[in-house]
């Protein structure tokens, strides 16, 4: 059995081959060349989430983002484009979803699923695919169940899995990992859901990593910031966590992170890219064209703009890139 | 009897008496323990779907994460939950924020309303939305919410609150 220390080298070590080539690029401001970071906000009216999301049209909404991100209009072409192939065949594909908001606004289990399986077409075994986030409830709020047979796609959290005994730099706070993260995946696909955020302003891509330490009340100070940024500076997030699947189909567009159903809103959007600075700049705008249509103030006017996202782009985290000209938003 | 064996008697009576209000002020003071959870039934077309979870102040971001911030900072105490289904159909959630006084509730449930929230009256004070239910007694803030909105939803919030006022 791996000690500890092994587990963690070997992750890191894991990380960094995964990060060779194209990887190693990802979420880096301009790291795409000449590129602009791309992000896909794909819509689809007929989804209906008012009414529980049609789960054929969250699967095709999928193929659609990601056709739009990769250029393939195969789905499984497109997905084995973003996750390599040594991933597929063997290592363990993460998907960090949110149930926080409890069942009223969590990550849809038609678009859990509906990644899943496409992971699967694409090559991955069921049991190499595991749904997690923090605990068996939030869990439950995303409409799944605890699985640990391997014949199926698993499921469960972190709580259960536990945390590494080993504490990391996480800003000015030393925080525990999750073994989920540190150990069992090789790779893995942030499933956040778009919500206004009582302290960090927006909660989407970069907040979802809250999940992934102990302690994420730690990180709660100065609206989370930088707390939001450095959790994502961690190496292990920064290299394993690159990938966003974001669910815009529901919303809460004020008095979040929790559930608000005279704030709810509908987007049926999924929102899709490799820069997760620049998914939430994206996500941001969403919420405020929405404020205003709404009469609520802007997040500046309410006290908690999200400055963790422009922070994330500086050169001490150097997470992605929140400036406009340097993002291709791409609506499809 | 003497002038002292008198003195000597009425401290003692002062100091019985003294006990004696001593006694009934902390009963008084001691908070009663309260199950604030109408069981399957209690309140008609309700049923408790869920044990009763409970999270101290130190923990209530497991629960709500950022959202605990503005109820730390009204001075709760605890937070318990559970879940409910009304005739068979419609999911929600209690919530009962147990606070260090009654400003504390008045504080959370005057950030939570807007132009459209409906006033009711429940407890001391409350607010009504279609899908939710808010009010306050006491030290108590209570939030009732559901999962799906439709008609009937918000009289059958406003029925389940009032049986979770009356075990306040």
């Amino acid at each position: 059995m791996k000690s500890r220390r092994e587990f963690l080298r070997d992750a890191a070590a894991g990380a960094v081959a995964l990060s060779a080539g194209k990887l190693a690029l990802a979420g880096m401001p301009g790291t795409r060349g000449d590129e602009k970071s791309r992000v896909v906000v794909a819509r689809d009216a007929a989804v209906n989430a008012a009414a529980g999301p049609d789960e054929q049209k969250v699967l095709d909404l999928l193929d659609k983002a990601m056709a739009a991100h990769t250029g393939r209009d195969k789905p499984i072409e497109a997905w084995k484009s973003v996750v390599p192939g040594s991933i597929l065949n063997g290592k363990v594909i993460g998907l960090k979803v949110n149930g926080l908001g409890s069942k009223g606004i969590a990550t849809h289990h038609a678009l859990i699923m509906a990644v899943a399986e496409r992971l699967q077409q694409a090559g991955a075994k069921p049991g190499n695919i595991l749904v997690w986030d923090q605990n068996a409830h939030f869990l439950e709020a995303c409409g799944m169940s605890v699985n640990t047979d391997s014949s199926r796609v698993r499921c469960y959290s972190s709580d259960v899995a536990g945390f590494e005994d080993e504490p990391v730099q996480c800003g000015a706070v030393r925080l525990r990992l999750t073994k989920i993260l540190s150990r069992e995946c090789a790779m893995v696909i942030n499933l956040p859901i778009l919500k206004d955020h009582e302290l960090a302003g927006v909660t989407f891509s970069m907040k979802n990593m809250y999940g992934v330490v102990d302690k994420p009340f730690l990180l709660h100070g100065n609206n989370c910031n930088p707390g939001v940024a450095d959790v994502n500076a961690i190496p292990v997030v920064r290299e394993k966590v690159w990938f966003t699947v974001g669910d815009a189909l529901s919303s809460v567009y004020d008095g979040g992170p929790g559930f608000r159903p005279e704030r709810l809103w509908f987007p049926n959007a999924l929102i899709v890219g490799d820069d997760r600075v620049a998914v939430d700049h994206t996500a941001w705008g969403m919420i405020e064209k929405k404020r205003a249509e709404a009469g609520v103030p802007t997040l500046e006017a309410a006290g908690r703009p999200p400055r963790y996202i422009s922070v994330a782009a500086d050169r001490a985290h150097r997470l992605g890139t929140c400036e406009s000209k340097h993002i291709s938003v791409i609506e499809v | 009897m003497t002038e002292s064996g008198a003195r000597f008697q009425g401290r003692r009576f002062a100091l019985v008496v003294l006990a004696i209000g001593l006694g009934v002020a902390c009963a008084g003071c001691k908070r009663k323990s309260i199950d604030p959870f109408p069981a399957t039934g209690a309140v008609a077309g309700w049923e408790k779907t869920d044990d009763t979870r409970v999270y101290a102040a130190k923990d209530l971001w497991q629960y709500i994460d950022g959202d605990a911030e503005q109820y730390l900072q009204a001075g709760v105490v605890s937070t318990s939950t559970s879940d409910y289904k009304y005739q068979g159909r419609l999911d929600a959630v209690v919530d009962v924020f147990t606070m260090g006084n009654s400003e504390g509730a008045r504080k959370i449930l005057e950030a939570g309303g807007n132009n459209d929230a409906q006033s009711v009256q429940i407890g001391d004070a409350g607010i009504a939305y279609a899908q939710s239910v808010t009010f306050r007694r006491g030290s108590f803030l209570v939030r009732i919410v559901a999962y799906e909105g439709g008609p009937g939803t918000q009289q059958a919030l406003i029925g389940l609150a009032h049986g979770v006022e009356a075990r306040l």
